[in-house]
């Protein structure tokens, strides 16, 4: 078993490729499940970017911080699509939009 | 280019396209299951990476267990007929578009201008063990208890909330 051959910088751009795909999808879309599958996306992408300095250094302590933000990806999801259906049921809607009880 | 590196490009190009196709789909129904292929792809790479566990993590808890959260829910509240009727993109929407292209525009610049460490930290463990089970597990289980038993303590919590907030009397 060795290195592959493809550079570290080529895994760190396509983590941002990923990340601001992932930016994108949270500041456009007015879903609140879709923003919330994008944020799965920028979580993704800053795993890409740990394992890839993990591999980049030998390290396997990148191998735990991506363990870590699977684990916290995981809680963010189950409380996020909570309130989700908590709003859902009060409101009748999940548009981002009309949710402004607390803007003003 | 050799065989890693056109492997390489199929799957980045792959994980871009579905990941691109998440934030377009108009059926959220589409966008978990554009999600879960980029995850599939994305496991795919981190095993290119020697990350072997994470790979197999990835696909057990993102592309498995968190992405039938997303779908049972999506399912749960049937917004399938709802969809968005696509108005006129507001002002604050073309602002975050433009700021997320001077992002990744940034982001782009600062890492073509990066050299790799020169092997900076190389050899330290030996390659055959790195990035198994073996070895990332001795590392969790021995200098890194604590925070691992911390994340416990947070998906305890997690859950206990979860059902809290989305139970209509409790």
């Amino acid at each position: 078993m060795e290195i592959s051959p493809v550079d570290t910088q080529n895994y760190l751009l396509l983590a941002a490729t990923l990340f601001c795909t992932g930016m994108l999808g949270v500041l456009v879309r007015r879903n609140a499940l879709v923003v919330f599958m994008s944020i799965e996306l920028m979580l993704n992408a800053a795993n890409l970017t740990f394992l890839a300095a993990a591999r980049e250094r030998l390290d396997s302590t990148g191998h735990l911080a991506a363990l870590f933000v699977i684990a916290v990806a995981a809680a963010e999801a189950a409380i996020g699509l909570a309130i989700v259906i908590a709003v859902f049921r009060n409101r009748g809607t999940v548009n981002v939009e009309d949710i402004r009880t607390m803007k003003y | 280019m050799n065989a890693p590196q056109l492997i390489f490009a199929g799957l980045a190009f792959a994980t871009v396209f579905s990941a691109v196709l998440v934030i377009a789909a108009r059926n959220p129904i589409n966008s978990a299951m554009s999600l879960v292929a980029t995850f599939l792809f994305l496991a795919a790479i981190y095993a290119q990476l020697l990350a072997h566990t994470i790979a197999v993590l990835q696909v057990l808890v993102y592309a498995g267990a968190i992405m039938v959260l997303f779908l049972f829910v999506i399912m749960l509240l049937s917004l399938t007929h709802l969809g968005e009727p696509t108005p006129r993109p507001a002002f604050h929407q073309v602002v975050g578009g433009v700021a997320a292209v001077a992002v990744l525009a940034g982001l782009v610049m600062a890492i073509l201008r990066w050299h790799a460490m020169a092997g900076a930290g190389r050899a330290r463990e030996s390659l055959l063990r790195f990035g198994t089970l073996e070895q990332v597990g001795g590392l969790l289980y021995t200098r890194w208890l604590l925070p691992f038993e911390a994340v416990s303590l947070l998906l305890l919590v997690a859950m206990v909330g979860a059902v809290v907030v989305a139970k209509p009397r409790i």
